[in-house]
Order: C-alpha cells, then sequence, then structure tokens
C-alpha cells in the first residue's frame, strides 16, 4: 500500500510537470461530461419521464455511473493504455521487478487528469441527493456506495480483461471499447429503459446492471428485495473470469516472448 | 552460478510475402515457420566472472537474456541461477538480478532522476541506510550529484545511461545483465561505464553479462565471450586464447610514390592477400605462420619507392568478424 502511494506520488509530481496541460485537461474532461448531461436535461424538458423515471432519478443513475468510471480510470488506467505497454517492452521491465505484475501495471499509470469526471459526478450527487426523493438512511447510503465501489471494480475487470486479451493480440482493441465506454453511455439511463435483451446481457454478461440497475431500484424505492440491494456484491464475481484471462495471457505472454 | 544446460526455444512467426493481396490472403490463412531461437544452450557461469556475449542480431542474445531473467519460459532445457529457476520462482529470483536494456529507460520521464530512484528502493524494499549509502556511492563512482536532480528527459543520453546503471544496482543485484549498456555513447561516456562497470565487478563481485556489438566493451571488460549464432552455442572461451589463435593475421599496408607500380600488380606468394589498393597505397593481408613479418615486408616493398608503412595486428572487432566468417552466421 505504501508502495501504492509511492506510485501516486510519482505520477502526481509528473502531471504537475506540465501544469497547463493538467488543467486544461481536467476541465476539458469535465466539459465533455458536462455536455453529455446536458443532452440528458434536454430530452426531459421535453418528456417529463423516461420509462417512470424522473429527471433527478436519471442523474442519479447517471452520476453513479460516471463516477464508477472515473475512479476506475482514474486508478486503473494503466489496463487501459496497456498494449503499448507492450508494444515497447516496459512490460518486459515488470517482470524483472519482484513484485506482482498486476499490482505494478495499477502503478505504471495514474491519470489526475481523469479527476474531472468525478468532479463532476460529484456536482451531479450535489444537485441530485437531496432532489431525488431518496430517504437516505444508513442502509441506502450504503447501497449507494456500494454500487459505486462495485461499479468502478467492473470496469477495473474489463479493463483487466481488454489487458489480457492483449497479450495475444499485441494490440489494442477497439471492440473493448463497446463494453467500457459503451457501458457508460447505457449507464446514463436506468437500463430498463433498453429492453428485456439488453438488460439480461448486461446482467450476465457484462454485469453493469448488478451495480448499476436493481440496486438503484431499491434505492428509489421501487423494489424492497434485500437480493437486489445486495446485487453490487455478485458484480464482483466478474472479477474472476478477467483476472483467469489476465493469467493465461501473461502465462502466453511469457512463453512467446513478443 | 549460473547453470544454462540444453536450453530450447522455438518461436513461431508468421511469414508472408509483399503485396496487398498477400496481405488480405494472410488475413485468413497464415503461414507460419519456425525460428529456433535457442537450440541447446549450456553454459555455466561462475560467481564474480564477467562475460561478453556477443553474436550478430537476431542470433539469440536477448532470448537467453530473457530466459535468465525470468522474462522468457524455454521449451525445454534446464536453467538454475543461484538455485532459482527463473521462470518459475521469478519474484525471488529477480530480487537477485539487475537487468538494464541499452535501448530502453526504467526511469520515469518526468520527474528528477531521485524520484525514480526512491520508487526503485520501495519497490525492491531496500532498507532505508543501505540505500543511502549506496547511492552516495554510486553517485561518487558515476558523478551523478547534478544529475539526480533533473528530470529523466532532459538528460543526454550518456547521463541517462549512467542513470540506468545506478538504477539496476540500487537493490545490490548479485548477478547484472548489461544488453548493449554503450549503444549511441559518446567516446567519453563510454569509458565512464565501463570502468564503473569494471569496479563493480572487482569490488561487490558481481558476475557480469554483457551483450554488446561493441567489440571495445569486449577487450575493456571481459575476460571470457561466448559467441552465439543462429541459437547455438559456437564458441566459450577466454579472449585471449582466441585472439592468440587468431592473431596469425598482420595486416601490412604500403604507401608509395605515385606513378611507379603498385605491389598489387605483382603475382603474391601464398599466405599473402592483397585487402585493398588504391593510387599510391595498398594493404595486404599476411599470415604470419607461412611468412615471417620481415620476410614479407621484403616481398612487397622490392623495387618500390616507399613512403610509408605499418604493420597491425587484428583488433576485436577483426576477429569477430573473422568468427563470424569462420562459423558462416
Amino acid at each position: 500500500m505504501k508502495l501504492y502511494l509511492r506510485y501516486l506520488a510519482i505520477h502526481f509530481k509528473s502531471q504537475m510537470q506540465y501544469k497547463t496541460s493538467f488543467f486544461l485537461t481536467l476541465i476539458g474532461q469535465f466539459l465533455t461530461a458536462f455536455s453529455t448531461f446536458l443532452g440528458i436535461w434536454v430530452m426531459f424538458t421535453r418528456f417529463n419521464t423516461v420509462k417512470g423515471f424522473t429527471y433527478t432519478e436519471v442523474s442519479l443513475c447517471y452520476a453513479v455511473v460516471l463516477m464508477a468510471f472515473s475512479l476506475a480510470e482514474t486508478f486503473f488506467r494503466g489496463f487501459d493504455t496497456f498494449p503499448r505497454m507492450i508494444g515497447n517492452g516496459e512490460f518486459d521491465r515488470i517482470l524483472v521487478r519482484p513484485r506482482s505484475p498486476v499490482f505494478q501495471v495499477l502503478g505504471s499509470k495514474i491519470d489526475f487528469t481523469r479527476l474531472g469526471r468525478l468532479l463532476h459526478a460529484a456536482v451531479i450527487f450535489a444537485w441530485a441527493i437531496p432532489r431525488s426523493g431518496v430517504n437516505w438512511n444508513a442502509a441506502n447510503i450504503a447501497t449507494l456506495c456500494g454500487m459505486i465501489l462495485a461499479g468502478s471494480l467492473v470496469f477495473a475487470g474489463l479493463f483487466l480483461l481488454y489487458a489480457g486479451i492483449c497479450f495475444f493480440t499485441l494490440d489494442g482493441l477497439e471492440v473493448m471499447n463497446i463494453f467500457t465506454d459503451g457501458s457508460r453511455e447505457f449507464g446514463r439511463y436506468p437500463l430498463s429503459v433498453y429492453g428485456d435483451a439488453v438488460l439480461r446481457f448486461l446482467t450476465f454478461v457484462v454485469p453493469i446492471a448488478l451495480f448499476l440497475y436493481y440496486p438503484f431500484l431499491t434505492l428509489l424505492g421501487k423494489s424492497d428485495s434485500l437480493l437486489w440491494r445486495i446485487c453490487p456484491l455478485f458484480a464482483l464475481l466478474f472479477l474472476v473470469p478477467c483476472y483467469l484471462v489476465w493469467r493465461v495471457g501473461l502465462l502466453h505472454y511469457r512463453s512467446t516472448g513478443s | 552460478m549460473i547453470e544454462l544446460s540444453h536450453l530450447h526455444k522455438t518461436f513461431r512467426v508468421a511469414r508472408r510475402n509483399a503485396g496487398m493481396g498477400e496481405a488480405v490472403r494472410a488475413l485468413f490463412r497464415r503461414e507460419y515457420t519456425e525460428i529456433h531461437a535457442l537450440d541447446d544452450i549450456s553454459f555455466r557461469i561462475g560467481d564474480g566472472e564477467m562475460v561478453g556475449y556477443i553474436g550478430p542480431n537476431g542470433a539469440g542474445k536477448s532470448s537467453t537474456i530473457k530466459v535468465m531473467s525470468g522474462i522468457l519460459t524455454p521449451d525445454s532445457g534446464s536453467c538454475v541461477i543461484d538455485g532459482c529457476v527463473p521462470w518459475r520462482d521469478r519474484r525471488a529470483h529477480v530480487a537477485n538480478i539487475g537487468v538494464v536494456f541499452g535501448q530502453r529507460s526504467q526511469l520515469w520521464w518526468d520527474v528528477p532522476v531521485i524520484d525514480s530512484f526512491d520508487l526503485i528502493r520501495d519497490i525492491y524494499r531496500v532498507e532505508a541506510h543501505q540505500y543511502r549509502a549506496d547511492l552516495d556511492e554510486l553517485c561518487d563512482l558515476l558523478e551523478l550529484g547534478e544529475i539526480l536532480r533533473t528530470p529523466t528527459r532532459q538528460l543526454s543520453l550518456g547521463q541517462r545511461m549512467r542513470c540506468e546503471i545506478a538504477a539496476s544496482l540500487i537493490h545490490r543485484p548479485r548477478i547484472l545483465f548489461l544488453d548493449e549498456p554503450t549503444i549511441g555513447l559518446d567516446a567519453v561516456s563510454k569509458l565512464a561505464v565501463r570502468d564503473f562497470i569494471r569496479r563493480i565487478n572487482r569490488e561487490r563481485g558481481t558476475t557480469v553479462i554483457l551483450t554488446t556489438h561493441d567489440m571495445q566493451d569486449i577487450e575493456a571488460l571481459t575476460e571470457r565471450i561466448i559467441l552465439i549464432g543462429r541459437g547455438k552455442i559456437l564458441l566459450d572461451g577466454a579472449l585471449d586464447a582466441l585472439k592468440a589463435k587468431h592473431s596469425a593475421l598482420r595486416r601490412i599496408a604500403v604507401c608509395f610514390a605515385p606513378g611507379t607500380t603498385s605491389p598489387a600488380a605483382r603475382p603474391l606468394p601464398q599466405g599473402i592477400a592483397l585487402l585493398s589498393a588504391d593510387e599510391g597505397r595498398a594493404e595486404f593481408g599476411v599470415d604470419t605462420a607461412l611468412h615471417s613479418v620481415s620476410s614479407a615486408i621484403e616481398c612487397l616493398t622490392r623495387d618500390i619507392d616507399v613512403r610509408d608503412l605499418s604493420v597491425t595486428g587484428q583488433s576485436t572487432d577483426e576477429l569477430v568478424i573473422s568468427l563470424y566468417e569462420e562459423f558462416r552466421i
């Protein structure tokens, strides 16, 4: 953990070397995310509800996915830029150091500019939490935190999966962005909006719904199922296959060495 | 102690001919050729030895280094380094080795070098007091003083390489792998780096394995060379002995007055060969097993107005070239 803080510090120092670039990117990230939010707002000025969800409810849902995604992007970005790492041989350096490769890849890139999105998510939370009509008791607060945490870990799992596949392709796979960026975009609305097939896919294949949709319903009081409330925990199972793919990829890499 | 025996490693490489049609075809059906990167590699290196590992590009040098540093798993054969099998006990093994890849940096690009060093200290869990003492010593020997507070990206190549080497030694490895450590350096930096490597080897007893294309590195640093070509060990022995064996060859350059007949024009006895001829200058290779130097000079300069004459032995570069030729690699 201490070492991770060291990594954090060195990335912070690195990024502070380019102050202007850092702040411009930060602002850019904030504005990009904000424009998406405007899109939702414009829609709701025309239609008051979408599939029974109000504007504030949708904002809350959007804030959760945005927060989870930007946390993942800030801290797990090493896996996102992984093909470059393999390409330029940096990964060999990781293998000659006596620490776990996953940990070192995590430490290899920590992108603080993504905090712009985080800030944006925080703003929406601040706006939506008091207006959403949710009764903010301890259980609901815990559920919300669980949703965000599980969410960022699911995104981290997606990044890990992507990196694991890169061991074989030695190149980035744009198709994976369907799941990472795609999930983030999908998550703007409660997932039932997209119909049953999509919802099922996002429950059992890429478990976005497990941390975003089902517990969200319990938050809003649309369901009082305890199972749905603890759904974020099941989402964590997604990390298991992702890690396995990574392991297999690592073995493959070490036997081909390319 | 490093012990490699009968290491094999085969890569499958996709091949295709040039052209758009071929590129499209390759998308669907690929033809692979097998490349024996390591073909029955065996050698043994004792503690504190300094070994030059040489061979042309693609001979298998990097693959061997990768196996020995735990990055690559071989197909068969064994490799035991200080009781560890590198690819099986990776973490225990790499704590004892230092690796310098001359072409790639291990330092963080945008921060002062000292920040990188501190982070490496934490990665290897080096004790604070040992780290301080070692750092002082390294800075002293490699003259890093001012450089330490400069961001890596602003360093010259020579400065960076000195920092790279220091970075690989922070955890006091028992074995140091240097992959082309002097590539692209100017003469002064090369000397500094060589000097330092020799010192580390002598004072700390660090085993050094060096791959390089710079034969002066080999000459200055190593007593033993291992020659690899097309995945096979072709030669393993003391550099001096090798030189003695191949030093029968001398080079005689004759400069003569322009307009006179060149010695290159005359018939040459066996054992003397013309290497190059210019207006007013000719160079010959002489096999001293057949001709003494004086008789060769006598033969070459008879009836000629000699302006200048030089006799040189074979350089390590030429030695290696003649070895490559001998083994046809």
